[in-house]
């Protein structure tokens, strides 16, 4: 294909991509009653913010934020927290059963949560963990994805380096956490970055879970809203819009974060 | 692509695992090693395995949300062969997985193709395509409902001005998965893309060369050297899409909730609507889902079979 040809269906392709990101922007912006008379359109008689400030006034639009904040927050850190250490472990100290531990944490991938989602739920309640948002963070911290990133990152790291730091009187953990973490900067990055974004769209274990729509985050909050709304898409979009444009924005930014990320995740 | 330092050739791996070796474990260093992963075991034990095995004696069991479990042997299976919403539901994940895992896989080659070499404006293409990856599911599902809403949908709007339709997507079944699988391509698909990007970037550029100097049209150039080397990729692509496919229930959930009728109804949404809805029959909802990790499992392991094969090769 020539140069100028691709160009041209690179611009048809992505107007495919875009038009329903450019369809719920309009829409959010669009006044409920032309939506009702004449349906959404792309390009509305009038505009309006109201369904921003409707929004704001009938729901805990602020709450639910907060809470996704919080859930994605405390997800991510200690998502972090337990894969880094098991990667590390896995990848540079010598221990009884570490080619079984790296089996059985490569194997949770083939466990979908779909599919033990009943016992899933009964042993969170019986816990006690129902109401909080422990139910929904400590269930996804552990990931098999995760553990994978920070394994081979960490055999990429020379063992002199460990060695050196240990004659220098480093015992174990000081030789982690001074030496070989600082360096593990890209790789934190990576990990948050997934950890983060998982467990900010994720939908169906947090509405089993969070039962009391003052715990609702945003995609639970969003179901909730398409019963309430009904067809008022308006309103509808003007929350979809508040919700994903942070990660968005997040997104483009760090883009070459996310890239590396997924890229790792593909090429074994 | 300037790419942040975890991305390493992978001919270093191989050389470091081999010198990754720790020096001889001192009985502090294993205790240490043994507190580095228990955390993680822990969490997979407690919210993983326990539920697994818990699952299973629930497929045996009548049970009844928190209830106690009483045991009726097959009953649940028995149940399940003779079930026609759960046969339709098995049925619409596999049309639903048919339509979207070579769609998704060879739509991201075809997009990496086109945006792989040089190109006025490259990195905003590429980003746009990338977008609905950060996008959740539930924002999609919304903006899925936006866009073929019967009603006031916009692409009837669109039609009505073309003097088309309207376009029954959410009354005519067929229609109803075809809106489905759309919304779901529109978020797969840039991951796709991303994944061959980054494998295409380490395609050798001196054989392509020689290729070109013989003779070897774009074409054959692709078809010879890319598709080949592209291969595990592909292999990864096509399990992972397999694996999301047959767990599909966001997109299903929020657009059409399996109607109308059961023709959108699949293997999660019917596990969903038995364990949580009306009936909380959590037995016979966790029998379903049992279905789906056996279809899981069944992939992983050819998955596992394949690759052995092809490093024995």
């Amino acid at each position: 294909m020539s140069r100028p040809m691709r160009f041209v269906v690179c611009v048809l392709v992505c107007a495919v991509f875009v038009f329903p990101l450019v369809a719920m922007l309009v829409v959010a912006f669009t006044p409920r009653e032309l939506i009702f008379d004449g349906g959404a359109g792309l390009w509305p008689d009038r505009w309006t913010t109201a369904n921003f400030t409707g929004l704001a006034e009938t729901f805990p639009v602020w709450r639910w934020f907060g809470n996704a904040l919080v859930v994605a927050t405390l997800t991510t850190l200690l998502a972090v927290a337990v894969n880094l250490a098991a990667g590390y472990a896995l990848a540079k100290l010598r221990f009884r059963g570490r080619g079984l531990v790296f089996i059985v944490v490569l194997s949770t991938l083939m466990v979908p949560t779909q599919a033990i989602m009943m016992p899933q739920f009964e042993l969170v309640a019986r816990m006690g963990l129902i109401g909080f948002f422990w139910a929904v963070i400590l269930p996804s911290a552990s990931t098999a994805l995760g553990v994978f990133l920070a394994r081979q990152f960490f055999l990429s790291i020379p063992v002199e380096l460990v060695e050196a730091a240990r004659i220098d009187g480093c015992n174990h953990w000081t030789a982690f956490l001074r030496v070989v973490l600082p360096l593990a900067k890209p790789l934190v990055a990576v990990m948050s970055l997934l950890a983060f974004m998982t467990q900010w769209n994720d939908f169906l274990w947090p509405l089993i879970t969070l039962r009391d729509p003052d715990l609702y985050t945003l995609p639970v909050a969003m179901s909730y809203l398409q019963g309430q709304f009904d067809a008022d898409y308006g309103g509808l979009m003007a929350m979809a819009l508040v919700s994903c444009v942070p990660l968005l924005v997040v997104f483009v930014v760090l883009q070459r974060y996310f890239v590396a990320g997924f890229a790792r995740s593909g090429i074994r | 692509m300037s790419a942040p330092t975890v991305e390493r050739p992978a001919d270093r791996d191989v050389s470091s695992e081999a010198r990754g070796r720790a020096p001889a474990p001192s009985r502090g260093g294993s205790l240490t090693a043994y507190a580095m992963v228990a955390p993680n075991l822990l969490l997979i034990v407690v919210f993983l395995l326990v539920p697994l095995v818990w699952a299973l004696v629930m497929s045996f069991q009548a049970k009844r949300s928190f209830g106690p479990g009483r045991w009726t042997g097959l009953d649940n299976l028995t149940r399940l062969v003779g079930d026609d919403v759960f046969w339709r539901a098995l049925l619409n994940t596999g049309i639903f997985t048919v339509a979207t895992v070579p769609l998704s896989v060879g739509l991201g080659l075809a997009l990496a193709l086109l945006m792989d070499r040089a190109l006025p404006g490259r990195g905003v293409f590429r980003t746009i395509v990338y977008l609905p990856i950060a996008v959740s599911t539930l924002v999609t599902s919304l903006v899925g409902l936006l866009l073929f809403d019967e009603t006031v949908g916009i692409v009837n709007g669109l039609l009505r001005d073309a003097g088309i339709g309207p376009v029954s997507w959410q009354t005519d079944g067929r229609l109803a998965m075809v809106t489905v699988v759309l919304m779901t391509l529109w978020t797969r698909v840039g991951f796709g893309m991303l994944v061959y990007l980054a494998a295409l970037q380490d395609v050798d550029g001196e054989v392509m060369e020689a290729a070109e100097v013989d003779g070897a049209g774009p074409l054959a150039r692709v078809r010879h050297i890319v598709v080949p080397w592209l291969r595990p990729t592909t292999f990864f692509l096509v399990v992972i899409n397999l694996i999301w496919s047959f767990q599909v229930f966001d997109v299903v959930y929020v657009m059409t909730n399996g109607g109308p009728g059961y023709d959108t109804t699949m293997l999660v949404t019917y596990a969903y609507d038995e364990g949580f809805g009306a009936a909380r029959n959590f037995g016979y909802g966790a029998t379903v889902g049992l279905v789906l990790f056996v279809l899981t499992l069944a992939v992983t392991l050819v998955q596992v079979r394949l690759n052995r094969k092809v490093e024995e090769s």
